[in-house]
């Protein structure tokens, strides 16, 4: 007999883990422990992670491109991509902490939509690979995810703490809201997208195999 | 469902949907999947009090965090310090409302509303007064908790720290420490695993299961 819930007639709810039966051809209905309305995968996980995803590379363009912060200071106005404040950084000796909003701010996002295109991609093109390796991938991704809000934080307190008057000021740049809705969009893309899609098409496999013997 | 079935709790991997039967485990043990190998579920001590008072410590550094400055800048006889909703504040007087409100919701709100949360859940189940009202806190929680970012926070307030030390004197204010210490303490409070505090709810049987 299967081992794989959903084979069996069987979804966990979303919400609280309880395994129950499902409601026959997939019908919608609610958790009898919690009363969250149950999916047996989420609602249009691919429709949705591809919508998200490419509002997300689109956003990418203006986050690295547009200033996340402008100086006003005495010697004029200095605005700063994000690239160029990991350079500041790394000029002024704090090569540590470049590394870390390098790989927070351009490593991470970077990673995460790739990751993201790959996983979506290969649910349909290439459904038996690597199912395992894909599902770590996936955890990955929703793991370091926050992580590229660093940047975001960091421009907010520069911008309350710099205001001195006629002296110098910081103010955030129209970057930094493509930046923040950049990592909000992949977030939103890695919740939505489901990883038991990964595992489908191989139950599928491996069981229709049995079936056949 | 078989009665064998039912006697067992079986849980199906959040990201494979293989079947396992949920077992005890011995203290720091964890059960992974046997397939995908994520982690299922870990030993929890059933100690209610104790995440109480990680949570009600964690509710006081957090406003201890919240009402002081967190790094003050000296520069010429000038001084300015800031909070954390002064740099919110600061955000939204120049016009920057998406950044504004990514700061507001995922530093202030979002923790302090997972710590309220807990609190009300922890304490119905403390005093045995568990009800519907606790499997909706429960799901607000599980939607909520991705996007708390104490971690991340602390961590940016090191880089301004290192930005500004180059050009100005920078004063660390007492809530520089206490949001070093909150980091830590959300982090033990993200590790409360919520699906073991549904375990404890009394289910809503006003519907059976289709």
């Amino acid at each position: 007999m299967s081992r794989v819930a959903h084979r069996r007639g069987l979804m966990a709810c979303h919400a609280c883990g309880q395994v129950c039966r499902m409601a026959g051809g997939h019908q919608p209905c609610r958790c009898p422990r919690c009363h969250a309305a149950m999916h047996w995968r989420k609602a249009d996980s691919l429709n949705r992670t591809w919508a998200l995803l490419i509002a997300a590379y689109i956003l990418y363009i203006p986050a690295n491109l547009l200033p996340v912060m402008e100086t006003r200071s005495l010697f004029g106005v200095q605005e700063d991509t994000i690239m160029s404040g990991i350079v500041y950084l790394w000029l002024s000796g704090s090569m540590g902490l470049a590394l870390v909003v390098f790989v927070a701010s351009i490593m991470v996002p970077l990673l995460k939509l790739l990751v993201m295109t790959l996983l979506a991609a290969s649910v349909r093109l290439r459904p038996l690979w690597r199912p395992r390796q894909r599902t770590r991938l996936y955890r990955i991704v929703e793991f370091v995810g926050r992580w590229s809000m660093l940047d975001i934080f960091v421009v907010a307190l520069l911008a309350a703490l710099v205001q001195i008057k006629s002296f110098a000021s910081i103010m955030p740049g129209p970057g930094a809201a493509a930046f923040g809705s950049v990592v909000v969009l992949t977030m939103l893309a890695a919740m939505s997208f489901d990883p038991r899609l990964i595992w489908d098409p191989i139950t599928d496999m491996i069981e229709d195999e049995d079936d056949d013997d | 469902m078989s009665s064998r079935e039912r006697s067992v709790t079986l849980i199906a991997c959040h990201e494979c949907d293989l079947l396992h039967r949920k077992v005890a485990l011995s203290p720091g043990a964890v059960a992974r999947c046997g397939r995908c190998g994520c982690t299922l579920y870990r030993h929890h001590p059933e100690r209610t009090d104790h995440y109480l008072a990680l949570v009600v410590g964690a509710l006081i550094v957090l406003v201890i965090a919240n009402v002081f400055p967190i790094i003050t800048l000296e520069l010429q006889g000038y001084r300015h310090g800031s909070t954390l909703i002064g740099a919110v504040r600061a955000l939204f007087a120049a016009e920057m409302d998406v950044v504004a409100m990514l700061v507001l919701l995922t530093a202030i709100v979002f923790p302090l509303a997972e710590l309220l949360l807990l609190l009300v859940v922890l304490l119905a189940l403390q005093t045995g007064r568990a009800g519907p009202d606790q499997h909706r806190w429960l799901r607000w929680l599980q939607r909520i908790r991705p996007w708390v970012m104490m971690d991340v926070f602390l961590m940016a307030v090191l880089v301004a720290l290192s930005k500004l030390a180059h050009t100005a004197s920078v004063i660390p204010g007492v809530s520089l420490w206490a949001f070093a210490v909150l980091a830590f303490l959300m982090a033990a409070v993200a590790a409360i695993d919520i699906r073991h505090l549904w375990d404890q709810l009394p289910p809503l049987h006003t519907r059976r299961p289709a």
